[in-house]
């Protein structure tokens, strides 16, 4: 129906617990262009773990559909790839081991030289050149996350899934590594979908972020338009004139929006077309002409 | 004094075996001579009556004892009359036999019980009659249906040895990371190769350890095996002796039969500890 590179097409997902039903999403839908970045943030527990799940073919939704490419999905798949918020790293293989795994298994007739070569190639990549014969349990947070990032990006997924990161990282990794994953997937025009809960690294990586309202029964409330400019630097993004624009609207969805939005939809809030806002410091008018706007 | 505490646990180590032989020695120490007895008389009342000291042999004769075995452990003079070595091999045979038929069995089983919640519920209650069954109880029953006594304590080792890594290889498997095997999802990996490259290392450990504790009971049930059906093994060779009233080979049997459980244990360790990954 959509000639969108990914669509999530009214999914649901519910669990049962206990003989009671709990809906956690219903009738959700979001579409993404080729090379976009896109963020979702809301709070803990609302969902956004189930969707990317959902995304990564590792869970199924109880209605609805997901396409790729207008083809729908049926369970994972090497043109997807997961950053997990665990890094999920097999213990018994080195650095090394980790991304060849990756590798030969996207690319099962070549010779072991040719895996080595490529993982190799990718471990340079995230910064690991001289660890690749470390086992994970040797290696720092920030570098067992590189090996994660290496291992999904050797796969060159079309679309690549992360859940939260960085967030279990120091705040000067946290950055580096925001600053490396940034450049690659614009150098490499990567399609990225990407969890997270901290609002700064929201706006310095992603060109949408979507807010989710509180769960159960979250919906997405709006789909914010990064308004800062592609050339943007963490260093010293917080200049840029539409900054505290963008940061206010989506702390102030966090902090008040996401608990009391489903009581009070805006008028014409349509679940398959929630309102597209463009924060900004100027009064400007926004693409889909938005009231919302700061 | 100051030392590491290796140094030092091994001092205390001699030291205590120092004073058990010493103690032992002096324990079996005879009395007064008792010389006026009829020499045809002495011979028939036995060591006891004669010198007044103790039958039991101290720590010289054992360790002479000992010498010898060790000076000639292999060799065959008929069935009553076997080196220790030759005892020894036959017991360890028998053991890694049915302990490597154990394995055969109880691993893919436990990969499909860990798997399978289905197999898990449905294998459950005989797994919990069969397991604490006396391995030594399956005797007669294997003595009847397979009629050969090598063969029947092949099988006791085998039941015996089954369930220790049954149920840690479906622990082990049952509990792998669920996010380890998302990542093989996410790949692509096909069933047998996760099998064998994501399961297998990460149950690895648990099935040691499961293999392990059955090696340690297989070595145990053997001696009483063997003591039960007779004709060759350790166990027999302690046996034999016993009616022999030849307590210092029952000793020097005692030891070995320690020295190879160790020995097995340790094989084990060693393996365990190659297949540990930190996390
Ligand atoms: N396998 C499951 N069984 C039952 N409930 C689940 C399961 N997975 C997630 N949930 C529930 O779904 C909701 C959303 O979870 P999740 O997607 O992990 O949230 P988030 O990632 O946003 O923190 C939570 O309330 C959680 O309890
Ligand atoms: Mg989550």
């Amino acid at each position: 129906m959509t000639s969108r590179y990914l669509s999530i097409e009214g999914i649901a997902r519910r669990f049962s617990a206990g003989g009671k039903r709990t809906t956690v999403f219903e009738d959700l839908w979001f579409a993404m262009d080729k090379g976009d970045f896109a963020c979702i943030i809301g709070h803990s527990g609302c969902g956004k773990t189930t969707v990317l799940n959902i995304l990564a073919g590792l869970d199924a939704p109880d209605d609805g559909v997901v396409a790729v490419d207008g083809k729908a999905i049926e369970g994972p798949s090497l043109d997807r790839a997961v950053i997990f918020q665990s890094h999920a790293l097999l213990p018994w293989r080195t650095v090394l081991g980790n991304v060849s795994y990756a590798v030969s298994s996207r690319h099962p007739r070549w010779s072991r030289d040719q895996v080595r070569a490529h993982a190799l190639k990718f471990i340079e990549l995230v910064g690991l050149k001289g660890s690749e014969t470390k086992h994970p349990a040797e290696l720092s947070g920030g570098m067992k996350q590189r090996v994660g990032i290496a291992r999904a990006l050797s796969i060159e997924p079309k679309i690549l899934l992360m859940d939260e990161p960085f967030s279990a990282l120091d705040a000067l990794t946290r950055g580096t590594l925001q600053d490396e994953v940034r450049r690659i997937c614009l150098e490499t025009a990567q399609t990225v979908f990407m969890i997270t809960h901290d609002v700064d690294e929201a706006i310095y990586l992603a060109d949408r972020i979507v807010l989710m309202t509180n769960g159960p029964e979250a919906v997405i409330a709006e789909i914010v338009e990064n308004p800062l400019p592609r050339d943007r630097r963490r260093l010293d993004i917080h200049k840029q004139p539409d900054f505290y624009a963008v940061r206010n609207h989506l702390i102030d969805f966090l902090v008040e929006r996401s608990r009391t939005f489903k009581a009070s939809l805006p008028d014409g809030y349509q679940r398959r077309h929630p309102p597209r806002v463009r924060p900004s410091a100027a009064p400007n008018p926004t693409p889909d002409g938005d009231a919302r706007a700061a | 004094m100051v030392g590491s505490l290796r140094v030092r646990a091994l001092i205390v180590s001699v030291l205590l075996l120092a004073g058990f032989l010493l103690a032992w020695h002096f324990a079996v120490q005879g009395g007064i001579k008792d010389t006026g007895m009829d020499p045809e008389y002495a011979k028939l009342m036995g060591l006891t009556a004669t010198q007044g000291g103790s039958a039991m042999p101290g720590p010289l004769a054992v360790g002479e004892t000992m010498w010898k075995h060790l000076a000639n452990p292999f060799y065959d003079n008929g069935p009553n009359d076997k080196g220790l070595g030759i005892q020894l091999a036959y017991s360890i045979g028998r053991v890694l036999v049915g302990y490597g038929l154990a394995a055969l069995v109880a691993i893919p089983l436990g990969f499909l019980i860990g798997m399978s919640p289905l197999m898990n519920r449905a294998l459950d209650p005989f797994i919990q009659v069969l397991k604490p069954i006396s391995p030594l109880a399956w005797m007669p029953l294997a003595l009847y249906t397979i009629k050969d006594s090598t063969l029947s304590s092949v099988f006791v080792i085998f039941i015996c040895s089954i369930w220790p890594m049954l149920l840690n290889t479906a622990f082990g498997v049952g509990s792998v990371r669920k996010e380890w095997l998302n990542v093989a999802r996410t790949l692509e990996v096909g069933p047998f190769r996760q099998a064998f490259t994501v399961i297998l290392p990460a149950a690895a450990p648990t099935i040691l350890t499961g293999m392990r504790i059955s090696i340690g009971i297989a070595w145990l049930v053997i001696v009483a095996a063997e003591m039960l059906v007779g004709g060759t093994g350790i166990g027999y060779f302690v046996w034999n002796e016993w009616n022999n009233l030849s307590i210092t080979n029952v000793i020097v049997s005692i030891l070995a039969i320690g020295v190879v459980g160790m020995l097995l244990d340790q094989i084990l360790a060693v393996i365990t500890r190659l297949v540990t990954y930190p996390e």
